[in-house]
């Protein structure tokens, strides 16, 4: 396959930034999307350029490091995808490509398409965990979970934080991110002493970082890669209401 | 590569005494730092896995001044997030006939005999409190309709003895510990630094006292002082340049800090996985396992005759050979991994391997889906199923999986005794970057057990008793500035060469030539032809590699540059600890040491030790650590 990108470039924060075309050919269509980007990165190398900068690690879908707008879709058109298990025999022979990085205020471009999501880590900081030292706790099976509620938290806590929501929504909210840990630990007996008070804690952090708010577009839940549901913004509302009402 | 012998390790702090009794007594002989003092006690901690995530998250619970660092733009991302299938602990819930004792032997015999009892022992048991541990923390674990713990078999072991959350447990029990970790930043005790690479480790009066690193976003060298270190920068396995390994890990930390003076031990011993997606081309940028789980339910095949070209489903039974079930019939599917890997490579090489190139077996889940249905499959190997179907294209309820062994796990690593501190007084080494309690193969499901054991429960308690000694005082100015510049000269030779091959052309080169002469089979030819080769090639990187850009920004050039320069010393230290242990144990197979049935043949009288390298000058030096084994009998493994 042979194929027109254009890229975001953008030397740093204080760069306005640009789209820069890019030819690439022989393009195997078992190529994953940043296999494809490496090949590129190697001839530009070579040639003495820049080549583009991006984050990714695991490549396996799981670490949430990677993250790029393509042809306009966050992590691309094909559902419950990352980047990276994006693979080229989704486009066509001939195709124009455009790439570029999450956009959104709290997220500041670092470069190219690297973006700083140092905002999630601090709205988890905010309360996105359960109080529990090392060494402190009750056996295992002192409490039962019933199986649904586990299965729910599970699904709300496949979130991998890699910020395609954010980049999606129309408002720039965080509210499936933020949701996803409100609904996991909620559903469980173990999150529940700090239910309210989390919940109240992470929107609060949420917003003061600069997130908008959620107007149920659902934008967000389209380009999931871990299909994270918009029931889970309800659940954190819902939360989030009663923390204030006490 | 010239090396001498040193003088034997003789003394690794374990406590004597009964082994079940071991841990309690050093749990009581460690002395204790009281808490107006610990805020006192500077801890840094380098990567923010299971291991050093936990690490500095109950470090800083425990009131000590934590300072951690990760080259992730997030601790949330360090590659334990991958792991897949699942956590071993000795809950005995099933009452099938589980013990911390079977747990341990379990973990002494599937390491061949190269790993050390007391260690492995405390890891058995430890393992029941990382259960409660996570399960309190919110890790949403598999249920059951009774709301209890769900566990599953897997490789090495004949009880159901793993906890699991679907095929994501790496994946949660992480975002466990992160949740901790960021818990105590909120809680001041710990200052997280994101996106920063150590490039060196400060020694002073024989301490390890800091590290020096490189902000990755402004290129700035940083230099950071604390009272002790914990190294936790997980496994080397991108050696191979192909591996399961996400594309940043490297063994930049352990490598810099054995060449301070850290013992680096059994380097050789590398785990194949069995299971994973055959590589589809030149392009190729890494390997994706489909977690051992899978060989629950899958049955591994290929056809019986050679060169067979007809599509899996066109091949009936009395055609295929289950060749682990044939081979060995008491753990079929489930034994060990290293065995599993050796027999996919021995089918293949006879010609009967299957998709492109021939580097292929068949993983068939049709008898699981005839016997539980589709959607009992689908629960439980869902997501990994899909993700074959993202990668390969190919849907795995209609067509088997074709897999192939790829480089999973490192089990060498820095030396450490029983309280994981290394050579080095102060510097402790926790999870895969140390070596302690695999042997020579790592069972599956152990690496997220041992990574919290260390981090959760042992660290804490072996650093306390470091620390009372501290703090330490002043650290020696020339020691922190000799290794700030030591850094920068190497930044800007890499800099300054100004060549005409990138370094992953010359990663790609050495990971090639590490996995067809230090790969699943080694030969004294092939690590000879090794040892000749890396230095020419690590020559012609130092002529001939081209880092782009500055080193005064975010460059991505220049950090891969320095992770394979790195990559290029420890390989050849690979190859020599290979060609010294002329053996065949667990992950290590040296072909001129098996026994009739191809199996891997141990030579228990000369190689029941660990080799512990020392960097000189004047070239490697081995030091011995024999191990002795008072409870599990040396026997030659047997899976049949």
């Amino acid at each position: 396959m042979n194929l027109t990108l254009k890229v975001w470039r953008q030397s740093g924060p204080s760069d306005a930034g640009r789209m820069v075309t890019y030819r690439v050919e022989d393009v195997s269509p078992d190529m994953s999307f940043l296999e494809m980007l490496d090949v590129l990165n190697e001839r530009l190398i070579v040639e003495g350029d820049e080549p583009i900068a991006f984050d990714h690690d695991c490549r396996e879908g799981i670490c949430g490091m990677c993250g790029m707008v393509i042809n306009g879709v966050a992590h691309g058109e094909q559902r419950a995808t990352t980047t990276c298990q994006l693979h080229m025999r989704h486009f066509e022979d001939g195709a124009t490509i455009t790439i570029e990085p999450w956009r959104a205020a709290p997220f500041p471009v670092v470069k190219d398409l690297v973006v700083d999501r140092s905002a999630f880590d601090r709205i988890i900081q905010a309360g996105g965990f359960v109080s529990v030292p090392a060494g402190s706790a009750p056996d295992a099976h002192s409490v039962p979970v019933r199986k649904e509620d586990a299965d729910d938290a599970f699904d709300a806590a496949t979130c991998i934080g890699c910020g395609a929501c954010v980049a999606a929504c129309p408002n720039g909210s965080a509210s499936l991110f933020t949701a996803a840990k409100i609904t996991h630990l909620g559903l469980l007996p173990q999150g529940q002493p700090e239910r309210l008070s989390r919940a109240k804690a992470m929107v609060d952090q949420m917003d003061a970082e600069g997130f908008g708010g959620c107007t149920n577009t659902g934008e967000c839940t389209a380009v999931c890669p871990k299909g994270i549901p918009l029931d889970a913004i309800a659940q954190m509302n819902s939360d989030y209401l009663k923390a204030n009402a006490k | 590569m010239k090396y001498t012998e040193g003088p034997e390790i003789r003394d690794t702090k374990a406590p004597e005494g009964p082994i079940e009794d071991r841990w309690d007594k050093r749990k009581f002989s460690a002395r204790l730092v009281n808490p107006a003092n610990k805020r006192k006690l500077h801890v840094i901690v380098v990567g923010t896995g299971l291991a050093g995530g936990s690490a500095a998250a109950t470090l800083g619970e425990l009131g000590y001044n934590v300072t951690s660092f990760c080259y992730q733009d997030s601790p949330r991302r360090a590659h334990s997030i991958a792991a897949q299938g699942g956590i071993n602990a000795a809950k005995n819930y099933r009452g099938d006939g589980d013990s911390i004792y079977r747990l341990f032997y379990d973990t002494v015999k599937g390491g061949d005999f190269r790993a050390r009892e007391s260690n492995v022992y405390r890891l058995a048991q430890v393992s029941v409190n990382i259960i409660d541990q996570a399960v309190a923390q919110g890790v949403p674990f598999a249920r059951e309709y009774g709301g209890l713990l769900d566990t599953r078999s897997f490789g090495g072991a004949q009880v159901s003895r793993t906890f699991y959350a679907r095929g994501q447990t790496g994946q949660q029990l992480l975002l466990g510990a992160y949740q901790a970790l960021e818990r105590q930043i909120a809680a001041g005790t710990v200052t997280m630094h994101t996106r920063h690479e150590m490039l060196d480790l400060i020694i002073s009066d024989g301490r390890a006292r800091g590290v020096i690193v490189r902000d990755m976003v402004t290129g700035e060298i940083e230099r950071h002082l604390a009272d002790a270190v914990v190294l936790a920068t997980g496994g080397y396995g991108n050696v191979f340049f192909l591996s399961t390994n996400a594309k940043g890990c490297n063994t930049t930390a352990i490598w810099r800090a054995h060449e301070r003076g850290a013992y680096f031990a059994n380097p050789c011993y590398t785990q194949i996985h069995p299971t994973c997606i055959p590589v589809s081309g030149e392009y190729q940028s890494k390997l994706t396992l489909m977690s051992e789980s899978l060989r629950n339910d899958g049955r591994v095949w290929v056809p019986l005759k050679k060169n067979d070209t007809r599509a899996p489903g066109d091949i009936p039974d009395e055609e295929r050979d289950y060749y682990l079930e044939r081979i060995y019939p008491a753990f079929g599917n489930l034994v060990p991994r290293d065995i599993a890997s050796r027999a996919a490579k021995n089918v293949c090489d006879e010609g009967r391997g299957v998709g492109p190139g021939g580097l292929g077996v068949y993983l068939d889940f049709r008898d699981a889906i005839n016997r539980l249905g589709r959607d009992a499959v689908e629960k439980k190997y869902g997501n990994l199923f899909e993700m074959y179907e993202r990668i390969t294209g190919e849907n795995p309820y209609d067509v088997p999986m074709r897999i192939y062994p790829a480089v999973h796990y490192t089990m060498g690593g820095l030396w450490v005794d029983y309280d994981l501190q290394s050579t080095i007084p102060g510097l402790f080494v926790v999870g895969e970057a140390n070596f302690s309690d695999h042997g020579a193969n790592r069972l599956g499901a152990s690496a997220l057990m041992q990574g919290l054991a260390d981090g959760y429960f042992v660290l804490p308690t072996t650093v306390g008793d470091y620390l009372a000694d501290g703090p330490f005082g002043d650290v020696d100015e020339e020691a922190v500035a000799q290794a700030e510049i030591k850094v920068r000269d190497k930044i800007e030779r890499l800099m300054s060469v100004n060549g005409t091959r990138t370094p992953d052309s010359f990663h790609r080169e050495l990971g090639k030539l590490m996995w067809d002469y230090c790969g699943m089979e080694r030969t004294e030819e092939s690590l000879r032809k090794a040892l000749e080769r890396i230095p020419e090639l690590r020559e012609e990187f130092w002529q001939n590699v081209k880092v782009t850009g500055t080193a005064e920004e975010l460059n991505q050039v220049l950090e891969k540059a320095g992770r394979v320069a790195d990559f290029f010393d420890l390989a050849e230290l690979m190859c020599l600890d290979a060609l010294v242990r002329t053996e065949s144990c667990g992950g290590h197979f040296r072909a001129e040491s098996q026994d009739a049935d191809g199996e891997a043949l141990r030579d228990d009288e000369h190689f029941a030790h660990v080799s512990a390298w020392e960097h000189t000058a004047d070239g490697p030096v081995l030091h011995k650590e024999t191990l002795e084994y008072e409870y599990v009998k040396m026997t030659q493994r047997s899976y049949k």
